[in-house]
């Protein structure tokens, strides 16, 4: 796709995104308000993981990890009475970026599937130290008592208020995203995925940028951490079960890997399934499990490559 | 006396360790061989413990149900590698990520629409239950003295299995160069579907093994899958013996971490302190000792060689 038409869809996207609050109200469905902030809220969290899986060829399978330390920076300052948005936001970008910096700082060293393992063992090693904490909730996790306050007008306790700062946040994402893929960060991420020898050949150490891209993806999705607890008011280690990080990976990998608008395509994708099977019936994952093997063999560009202009996965 | 204490909980640290040898061996053959990352072989031992509390139910016999759910196991393993993975071998790990979690979302749920979401209970069968006085004043269970025995059993007829037989041969050549073999008339495809077959038979020894000391519920196979993904990581992927050594070494650090890290730390730090840094601390261990060995031997201890 060229960088033109990419843009294009993406306002499109987003376009459609900030009309849903409309719509719900015609229909009288506010439930579509909050199903549509979710999605975007994992979408922002498969953007993150199409950042360092997609462009990167980092198959990281801990992602949840940020997801849970995002969440748990808005909880644990709201326990002690810190219900600012200006600071838990910022703390949950920053400590998930540690994170990130860290767990990649060990994990980059290995490649291939071990790669796999230990980025998901140490997301297992963050649940289980959840689970154990039992002055921030252990296993039953704890209750966000109040909103992120971001103080003036902006009031999250408001639905609309809420959605249309998590869309801000998405088309804030999406649109530097499209800029910084083109620009020399985003062209040398692209050049780990295809040839890490070739990159080192002309002087570039791929290390340290498969570092920054892997710390930042951390920094984004504990932002999407930290607008999950806000949209649940509750926080659960299980944000950081293995199985999340697979269907974060599972969003990015349904709606295009290596695009920008395919991770937001793939989050309403699979929660908008979720929800459609399981008012079905209760055992939506028996159906899910044998679409997502059949996507996986025979959909490998994804739906976004479904669309007019869409780029096939090289 | 401590003493006994620890030795109890080093058998139970050994217990669990050929237990996760069992999931391990079929784990790390698939992937030595075939190159795949198989999610889904927790499932396997999942469908073995559910399947032995079936047939035990049906039958009414111990052996008649362990002998069943293995076979059962075994072709469910096969029609597996056969419908699903087959056309997986030629991708790249992500897809066999995807594909294999697919599967793991598919069993987990099929189990519940059989047999219900709540855990049922398997029984130690009575000529296997009460205790055993194996040193003055430590009564060890029969049962899990068994495990340790079967276990141990296995793992010396894998060993001869691989290096002294013509199958082991050709599971070892098909390991270092598939090509080569298939071009010398060996019907490689129909090796892979018994290799995971067998694999899928042993993961359901280990299930219905744990049967009774665990509980038999969905997702069981997950919980027991990460840990085994820790002892392959660390063997090193494709090796019996790093298999071996590292279902061993993880079963002793978790157990013994559980059961003596929370006083130990209460002697250095306040109690109240070691009681939620105890725990903690216990279920991370097996994981820092993984990102420790691979830190400094990026490719497992003991790396499987592999070419072409």
């Amino acid at each position: 796709m060229t960088p033109r038409r990419r843009a294009v869809s993406l306002l499109a996207a987003l376009g459609a995104l900030a009309a849903i609050p409309l719509v719900a109200a015609l229909v009288n469905e506010p439930f579509y308000l909050d199903l549509f902030r979710r999605i975007m809220i994992f979408a922002i969290a498969a953007v993150s993981l199409d950042i360092i899986l997609g462009y990167g060829g980092m198959v990281s399978l801990g992602h949840a990890a940020y997801l849970g330390i995002g969440a748990y920076a808005v909880a644990i300052p709201a326990l002690h009475g810190i219900h600012s948005a200006w600071v838990q936001w910022p703390l949950a970008i920053v400590l998930s970026g540690l994170a990130g910096l860290v767990i990649g700082a060990i994990s980059l060293r290995t490649s291939g599937v071990y790669f796999i393992m230990i980025t998901l063992a140490f997301a297992q090693m963050l649940y289980y130290v959840g689970i154990s904490i039992e002055p921030w909730g252990g296993d039953d996790g704890m209750r966000l008592t109040r909103k992120s306050q971001l103080g003036g007008p902006l009031d999250l306790a408001d639905p609309h208020v809420f959605y249309y700062v998590v869309l801000a946040l998405l088309a804030v994402l999406l649109l530097v995203g499209d800029r910084v893929i083109d620009a020399r960060f985003g062209t040398v991420i692209r050049a780990v995925k295809s040839n890490e020898r070739r990159l080192a050949a002309i002087g570039l150490s791929p290390f340290r940028y498969k570092l920054a891209a892997f710390a930042l993806a951390g920094a984004v999705c504990g932002l999407a951490g930290a607008l999950l607890t806000n949209q649940t008011e509750y926080l659960t280690p299980s944000y950081m079960h293995w199985t999340r990080s697979g269907d974060i990976m599972v969003m990015v990998i349904l709606g295009g890997m290596g695009t920008l608008g395919g991770p937001v395509l793939g989050a309403a994708a699979f929660l908008l399934l979720e929800n459609v099977l399981s008012a079905w019936t209760v055992h939506w994952q028996a159906i899910l499990g044998p679409l997502l093997v059949l996507v996986v063999l025979y959909a490998r560009g994804g739906l976004w490559s479904l669309l007019p202009g869409g780029a096939r996965r090289g | 006396m401590t003493w006994l204490l620890v030795v109890e909980q080093m058998l139970n640290g050994l217990q669990f360790g050929v237990m996760l040898f069992l999931v391990a061996a079929g784990l790390t053959l698939v992937f030595g061989i075939m190159n795949l990352v198989n999610l889904a072989h927790g499932s396997l031992y999942m469908l073995g413990a559910y399947l032995a509390v079936a047939f035990l139910k049906w039958t009414g016999s111990f052996a008649a149900s362990v002998v069943l759910a293995l076979l059962a196991t075994l072709v469910i393993g096969m029609l597996v590698e056969v419908v699903a993975l087959r056309t997986l071998y030629e991708r790249d790990h992500l897809d066999q990520v995807l594909a294999t979690f697919g599967l793991i979302l598919f069993f987990n749920e099929a189990v519940a629409i059989v047999w219900g979401r709540a855990a049922l209970f398997a029984t130690v069968p009575s000529a296997l239950g009460g205790f055993v006085e194996i040193l003055p004043r430590l009564r060890y269970p029969v049962y899990r003295g068994v495990i340790i025995l079967v276990g141990l059993a296995v793992a010396l007829l894998l060993y001869v299995i691989v290096t002294h037989t013509r199958l082991g041969m050709l599971i070892r050549a098909g390991a270092s160069n598939r090509t080569m073999v298939a071009a010398l008339g060996v019907n490689i495809r129909l090796l892979y579907t018994v290799v995971f077959g067998f694999g899928a038979a042993l993961a359901a020894l280990g299930g219905l093994m744990a049967g009774p000391i665990y509980t038999v519920q969905p997702g069981m196979g997950e919980e027991l899958l990460i840990e085994v993904l820790v002892v392959i990581v660390i063997g090193g992927i494709g090796s019996i013996r790093g298999a071996l050594i590292g279902a061993i070494v993880v079963g002793m650090v978790d157990t013994l971490g559980r059961a003596f890290l929370k006083p130990m730390l209460a002697t250095i730090i306040s109690p109240t302190a070691a009681d939620s840094a105890g725990p903690a601390l216990a279920s991370m261990l097996i994981y820092i000792l993984m990102a420790a060995v691979l830190y400094f031997r990026p490719q497992g201890l003991f790396p499987a060689v592999r070419n072409g």
